[in-house]
């Protein structure tokens, strides 16, 4: 799914920069559940948004699908992101003038999809995530669990392989939060890849593969056996 | 290329993101709208103080020029300086023959002499005239008729007055036509009563008479007092002048050189001097015009500026979806010529309204300010193309902004 060699990134702070990831290595296949773990200022959402494409890194080789993502125009970068890869956010980034069924239908819009489509589309993920009553509410009437899971609606719209997730139950409670997981692990069940950043020990445990990130550098990868959401509720 | 225009979405897109940003798009459009009412009102009353001065000059030829004999300044072919010149209606002939670019050529003779009428008398200066300078010096008649032909041929004793002349010879509400009046102990008989207008040459109390009848009475033979000429458009009047003066002298042994034996009044530098005030007014509020649609340009491309950096996290959010950077200019772009365009329809439409009240306000009458205020619709659509243009490019300048940074610096925004 997507191999990452040598990878470096710095941001300029003032006259010096501040070496963010120091070489990662990493590879990961398709179907897996990886969780990035890491003390807070470790790396890992800029390794994370590397990844999604959103930032790009200084060096090193970044290969996704197959393709070396180096120097993409950002037409060519904005129709991957599209077609491959689809983000969860800590702060959901709902539109907030758009209610939950045009937001989950905005990827698709950018899909160039008829809009009978879209919204046939769309309801269909948010019926997945079990929000169809919700489907004509505006972001701001919505719970934190509830907008976390038309984020997720939304980002599986456009049918990525790559579910990108930076710390997706970081707002949540734990109920909620283990709601959420049951969501992503069902996803991951269906085929999908997924990465996610967390740092809480219990939902790293959720996943299939645990990475651990300490200035830039990863210190540990290793598999684990999954523990499933529904076992805690 | 421009299906998107015809794509719901589209203008979803745009309806959202006027009812987020109400405030701020209302205040565009009222920018918009205020620029374009500013332009009209201003570019319709400058266009409607012009006519009305050229209704005040419309009676007139403007492109005419008088002339006449005085006594010369400079010896020449056996002649004596301090000669009297006195035009002939040969020289007339000879001008109307030879210079080109003549339209018409009025000869006019001209008297002063007292007037009376039953008990009332009045001074009043009698021209001897022909119909033809109805043509060239438009008569505005309340009664009755000006002379004509049948007048010159058979030197009838009538005349045409002046309604100041009226008002020194009868009572009020008498009807003066039919009515004689005594000018040098003899009758004439009123024919016509003319208007003065706003601007005229000469006196008031005018009379008018037949030419043939004024030689008779005063013995003139073959002299004129002065003659009229009027040039047809395409000709420069001035040109007329200096030609007509030069073929003058030379029939009246005039040095060519000689400043002062004929002289002339040319009403077309006259009139080019009131154009003259009326084209550095229209220069003015075209300025001023100018002006308020920079300003207008500024109030979109500000207001598209604080939008498009208020929504610097949104376009991340779309770009992290997969929104294309021309995609995010688009629609910057749709809205931002949406707005310009409906408020700029509305400055255009209550424009029209401002001219419809200022006509109905000061354009009434005879002696109207502000005559048919009016504004070519050509110009007015320029000036929204310009709004609408400039707008969008200073738009377009956050829209680049906000495309050009990473989308992971756009998400960070708050
Ligand atoms: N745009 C930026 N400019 C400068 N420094 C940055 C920028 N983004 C991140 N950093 C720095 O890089 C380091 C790594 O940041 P990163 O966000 O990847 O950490 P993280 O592991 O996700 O931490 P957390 O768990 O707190 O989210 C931090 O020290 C941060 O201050
Ligand atoms: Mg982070």
């Amino acid at each position: 799914m997507l191999q990452i060699k040598k990878l470096h990134k710095s941001y300029p702070i003032g006259n010096t920069s501040l070496h963010v990831l120091k070489g990662i290595d990493l590879s990961v296949e398709e179907g897996e559940m990886v969780a990035i773990m890491g003390s807070s200022g470790s790396g890992k959402s800029t390794l994370l948004n590397i990844i999604g494409m959103l930032d790009e890194a200084d060096s090193g080789e970044y290969i996704l699908d197959g393709l070396l993502i180096k120097n993409l125009t950002e037409k060519k970068a904005a129709v991957y992101r599209n077609k491959f890869l689809g983000f969860i956010f800590q702060s959901f980034n709902l539109i907030n003038y758009k209610n939950a069924l045009e937001n989950v239908a905005l990827p698709l819009y950018y899909q160039g999809l008829k809009r009978k489509e879209r919204q046939e589309l769309a309801m269909f993920h948010l019926e997945k995530v079990g929000l169809t009553n919700w489907a004509h509410h505006l972001p701001k009437e919505l719970s934190g669990g509830q907008k976390q899971r038309v984020a997720i609606a939304r980002a599986l719209a456009a049918n990525p392989k790559l579910l990108l997730a930076d710390e997706p139950t970081g707002a949540l409670d734990s109920t909620t939060s283990h709601e959420i997981m049951a969501f992503i692990q069902q996803l991951n069940d269906e085929g999908k890849t997924i990465l996610m950043v967390t740092h809480e020990e219990d939902i790293a445990n959720m996943c299939k593969r645990i990475v651990r990130l300490r200035d830039g550098i990863i210190i540990e990868d290793k598999k684990i056996n999954q523990i499933r959401a529904g076992q805690h509720v | 290329m421009f299906r998107f225009l015809f794509d719901r979405d589209t203008w979803q897109e745009v309806f959202d993101s006027f009812n987020k940003n109400k405030l701020r798009s209302i205040l565009t459009m009222v920018g918009v709208w205020w620029g374009i009412l500013l332009l009209i009102g201003l570019l319709g009353s400058a266009r409607g103080l012009e006519n009305s001065f050229n209704r005040l000059f419309g009676n007139f030829a403007t492109n005419s020029v008088f002339i006449w004999g005085q006594t010369t300044s400079k010896p020449f072919k056996g002649f004596q300086e301090g000669r009297q010149v006195r035009l002939s209606l040969t020289d007339a002939k000879k001008v109307e023959e030879n210079v080109e670019g003549i339209e018409f050529l009025v000869p006019r003779n001209q008297n002063q002499a007292t007037v009376i009428r039953n008990f009332l008398s009045g001074t009043a200066q009698i021209s001897g005239d022909y119909p033809l300078l109805d043509k060239v010096q438009k008569k505005k008649l309340i009664n009755g008729r000006f002379l004509n032909q049948a007048d010159i041929d058979e030197k009838k004793k009538v005349a045409v007055i002046s309604e100041d002349t009226y008002k020194q010879l009868f009572e009020k509400d008498v009807n003066p036509i039919g009515e004689y009046i005594q000018i040098n102990d003899i009758n004439f008989k009123v024919i016509g009563m003319y208007e003065v207008g706003a601007i005229n040459i000469g006196s008031s109390t005018e009379i008018n008479i037949p030419f043939t009848t004024f030689q008779q009475i005063y013995n003139q033979g073959d002299r004129i007092g002065y003659m009229m000429i009027t040039g047809k458009p395409e000709y420069d009047i001035s040109q007329i002048e200096q030609d007509a003066k030069l073929l003058l002298k030379n029939l009246n042994n005039i040095h060519p050189d000689d400043k002062r034996g004929l002289a002339s009044r040319n009403l077309g530098t006259d009139f080019a001097r009131v154009t003259g005030f009326l084209t550095g007014m229209q220069f003015l509020t075209i300025f001023v015009g100018v002006a308020t649609l920079i300003a207008g340009v500024f109030a979109i491309g500000n207001i598209l500026l604080i939008t498009v950096r208020e929504r610097t996290k949104e376009i991340g959010v779309r770009r992290a979806l997969g929104a294309t950077p021309f995609e995010i200019k688009r629609q910057i772009v749709v809205e931002a010529v949406f707005l310009t365009l409906v408020a700029g329809l509305f400055g255009i439409i209550s424009g029209g309204w401002i001219l419809i009240w200022l006509d109905s306000a000061f354009g009434q009458g005879d002696d109207a300010v502000i005559v048919n205020a009016s504004v070519s619709i050509l110009v007015v659509f320029a000036a929204l193309s310009l709004l609408v243009v400039l707008g969008t490019l200073i738009g377009l300048i956050p829209a680049f902004k906000a495309t050009s940074i990473k989308p992971i610096e756009a998400l960070r925004e708050e």
